[in-house]
């Protein structure tokens, strides 16, 4: 038997040699900095999360239907009377946030040790985009379940395209293909959402794993371990990928899936987080919702969004406000001027900037969920403005300043210095 | 020596980490492969069906739908059960013995009450639905055709019973559902006596 | 359009502000007694079902409570459906606006769009309002299009909101009782709690199930996760 394998993958290897050839350069000679910690989990566990969407979405899209009239209504038909079918829906629910909460875990590393330094620009902007398309992917999927939320969702969020000065209106009508959301939208948010965009995703982590292989993996310490080799050739603090960080990422999947089957098998809806109770109410043209908040990732931008005030009755700064954001992430490289990279030898000042961008991410995430307000209002002799939105203005400027001041405190920022060798 | 000791370590390890991921992996495959088995409401709509027979004249083919299948009940002359009886040699399986048909349905007329023919109108070929062919049609099916059935797809004939003649692509007799008299002019298709 | 998005971003929270008022009741609910989900069941069918549909809902599904499909059959169905039809309603989109202003919504997964607090505390703070054209209001939804349906069983009460003179603190609710129905306030109650177990169950009736697969998964994952551990640590041990 074994005589036999081996023969025939002899036989395969022969005529196609490439496949273990990247196999060994990808894997078992793929050297990886032999400490890595914790936070370096979520990199594998995304392409799970990713396989997992993908598998579960594919028999989603058979028995789901794409049509106004009948979408709300094929999700409870999965949900009661295909045959597991509740499980299968369940598994793309949780795994949507899921694929949320490893990606800023993993976004969260890079900015922990300087992963997005140079020599690995490139590897963050992929990252980056990666992002960028999952969420487009995540909201375009939020509208299929055709509940309210999922409506007032896209309305809103079309309809912040529609403030671009001059070709806004016309833009909206474009993506949307009528005068409202509608059975158009939901057509082709469907074609896009199960196959256009994951198809950018799939070629978008090829270039994320390719140029991190190029470059070689970053470490909590943030020295390169090819400036220090062995008589062999190889990484003196560097293990191969395979087997030591498969069989290590394999207990960490295990670990998060038992996790994930927490969520799934008890808490579905995760307190209306994951799954909101408004969406259990069929999408209604003609009656808004009277609380309506996007899905927990987006609710860091939304709260931005919100936070910045009209001009001239135009919603423009505040939708440039939150598109700027995000997209201020591709500067990262560049904007981080520190001589080290992991913040283990950074000075004060990053750390405690860093650690101010969590609260204010976190906090703006928060607010994101809640009406404006949540936290009552001042008196009048701050014009009774609402707590919450004098809050969010506050962190969405800690947000920016974040970024911005970023050349000046990381250039003076009292650093330690690195080490030569990685540290376990 | 200690070295081999690792090996084997290693080794039982590696197999039973992939027998246990192994199982789990299958266990996930469950779900998704379960989907694919008829819903609740394929097996709504694929319910017993009732047949109202009442109006059924002697030599008409009423057609119900179950299971999303045409299913004939015909309203036989007593020149039709004779015809069957004359076509015992030219058909392939003339006593029923391929278990196509209930056990009440395994008799020289192949249904409960000999005037009534219930059949699943689908050829037991490549599923095509065969058409009536009275004996009127002798012009198109020879001189000594005394009525039945034909596939337009391979030209399969069938006999008043439903039985496959000699000769045809089609293997085996036309198929008799599960049905019952609920009175004398109430059919159920779909289910026997049972919970009735 | 520009209008509506400023409206949504800045002023979502009045409505929702005015129906968060009543404060709610706590639902006893247990998703496992089938005496509570059967009796929640023959209450939905007898008076939710003439105005509400439950059109994903099918009766066959109610085997779940212990019911064979000869009872369903007999005791459940009232209008004629099959038992693995799904509980709809004869009352049409069209008719129930005209009756009621806006069509009875479906109810079939209400239990999950609404918590069980509110159904059970809503469906118990019906009062009579001359001023509404039903005759009824509620306290918890105020102005709701629904007429009491349960009231020949709850009898019928009158409500009298104070507001609370600072303005902020939560409004005083006087109620009072017109006439008693055919149940006391302790058998009531015990209606809507059942009515409610129903409710959410309908709105997911695999939730049982779930929970009891969850368990066995985590069990097997526990396991895998024992082998996968030591996996690691086995070849780990290299590493210096």
């Amino acid at each position: 038997m074994a005589n036999r394998l081996t023969a025939l993958w002899n036989w395969f290897d022969a005529r196609m040699p490439s496949v273990a050839e990247e196999f060994r350069k990808h894997m078992t000679e793929y050297y990886a900095p032999k400490n890595f910690n914790f936070w370096y989990f979520f990199g594998a566990l995304s392409i799970l999360v990713l396989a997992i969407q993908i598998v579960s979405g594919i028999f989603l899209t058979m028995n789901y239907k794409p049509d106004a009239n009948l979408a709300f209504g094929s999700v409870e038909y999965i949900m009661r009377d295909v045959p597991g079918g509740w499980l299968i829906r369940y598994i793309h629910s949780t795994g949507g946030s899921a694929f949320f909460i490893v990606v800023y875990l993993h976004m969260f590393r890079g900015m922990l040790y300087g992963s997005y330094k140079q020599p690995r620009e490139l590897v963050w902007i992929f990252g980056v985009l990666l992002y960028l398309t999952l969420m487009a992917e995540a909201f375009m999927g939020y509208l299929l379940p055709w509940g309210q939320m999922s409506y007032w969702g896209a309305q809103v969020i079309v309809n912040l395209f529609a403030s671009v000065p001059f070709i806004g209106p016309d833009l909206a009508l474009w993506i949307r293909g009528d005068y409202v959301v509608g059975d158009a939208t939901l057509n082709r948010f469907f074609a896009l959402h199960v196959i256009a965009i994951p198809l950018v995703l799939l070629g978008l982590v090829a270039a994320h794993i390719l140029a991190l292989h190029d470059v070689g993996s970053n470490n909590p310490d943030g020295v390169e371990i090819k400036k220090k080799k062995g008589p062999d050739g190889h990484p003196l603090d560097g293990i191969p990928f395979h087997p030591y960080y498969t069989v290590k990422d394999i207990a960490g999947a295990v670990v998060f899936m038992m996790l994930f089957c927490v969520v799934m098998f008890f808490v579905p809806e995760m307190g209306g987080y994951f799954l909101e109770y408004n969406n259990f109410i069929p999408a209604d043209p003609l009656k808004t919702p009277a609380h309506i908040a996007p899905v927990w990732y987006f609710t860091p931008y939304y709260s931005i969004l919100r936070a910045v005030p009209p001009l001239f009755t135009s919603q423009f700064p505040g939708v440039l406000a939150m598109g700027i954001a995000v997209l201020i992430l591709f500067f990262l490289p560049w904007l981080d001027r520190s001589p080290v990279k992991s913040i283990r030898y950074r000075g004060i000042f990053y750390k405690s900037a860093l650690a101010i961008f969590v609260v204010t991410f976190l906090v703006l995430g928060y607010l994101g969920t809640e009406p404006i307000t949540v936290w009552g209002q001042f008196g009048p002799w701050l014009g009774n403005a609402d707590v919450a939105t004098v809050a969010a203005r506050i962190f969405t400027a800690l947000y920016f300043a974040f970024f911005l001041l970023m050349p000046w405190y990381t250039a003076i920022d009292p650093c330690k210095p690195e080490p030569d060798r990685v540290t376990m | 020596m200690s070295e081999k000791k690792i090996d084997h370590t290693r080794r039982n390890l590696i197999v039973a980490t992939t027998a246990v991921a192994g199982a789990a992996g299958a266990g996930a495959a469950i779900p998704f492969a379960w989907s694919w088995w008829p819903s609740e409401r394929a097996k709504a709509a694929g319910a017993p069906v009732e047949a109202d027979i009442s109006g059924l004249a002697p030599g008409e083919l009423q057609v119900v739908e179950w299971q999303g299948k045409p299913v004939w009940i015909m309203r036989r002359t007593k020149e039709m059960l004779e015809a069957v009886r004359k076509s015992d040699d030219k058909v392939t399986d003339p006593k029923s013995e391929v278990a196509v048909q209930p056990a009440y349905a395994k008799n020289e007329n192949r249904s409960i009450k000999p005037e009534f023919l219930v059949l699943v109108g689908i050829c037991s070929h490549l599923g095509c639905s065969p058409q009536s062919r009275t004996a009127e049609a002798k012009g198109e099916m020879g001189a000594d055709w005394p009525g039945g059935f034909l596939c337009p797809c391979h030209g399969s004939k069938f006999d008043l019973a439903g039985r496959v003649y000699k000769g045809a692509p089609a293997p085996v007799n036309l198929e008799v559902p599960p049905h019952a008299y609920l009175s004398d002019t109430k059919l159920l298709i779909g289910e026997d006596k049972k919970g009735v | 359009m520009k209008k509506l998005l400023l409206a949504i971003l800045f002023v979502p929270a009045l409505a929702w502000a005015s129906e968060a008022a009543y404060r709610l009741d706590r639902a006893p609910l247990d998703a496992k007694d089938l005496l509570s989900l059967q009796a929640g069941a023959r209450t939905f069918v007898n008076y939710c079902l003439n105005c509400h549909g439950a059109q994903y809902m099918r009766y066959n599904r109610l085997t779940d409570l212990g019911l064979t499909e000869a009872q369903i059959r007999d005791n459940l169905i009232l209008t004629g459906a099959k038992v693995g039809e799904t509980m709809k309603v004869a009352l049409t989109e069209k008719d129930g606006k005209a009756m009621f202003g806006a069509a009875p919504p479906d109810l079939t997964v209400i239990g999950r769009a609404r918590s069980a607090d509110w159904l059970y505390t809503y469906l118990r703070t019906f009062y009579r309002d001359s001023k509404s054209p039903t005759g009824w209001n509620n306290a918890v939804y105020p102005q709701v299009a629904m007429p009491h349906a349960l009231w020949s069983l709850q009898g019928e009460r009158a409500l009298e909101i104070v507001p609370a003179k600072d303005g902020h603190s939560p409004a005083d609710y006087k109620w009072s009782r017109i006439s008693a129905g055919t149940q006391n306030t302790v058998q009531y109650d015990t209606t809507v709690r059942d009515l409610v177990n129903f409710l959410v169950y309908m709105g997911e009736p695999a939730a049982n199930e779930r929970k009891r697969i969850g368990i066995v998964v985590l069990f097997v994952l526990g396991i895998l996760f024992i082998f996968a551990y030591a996996l690691k640590k086995e070849y780990w041990k290299d590493v210096k």
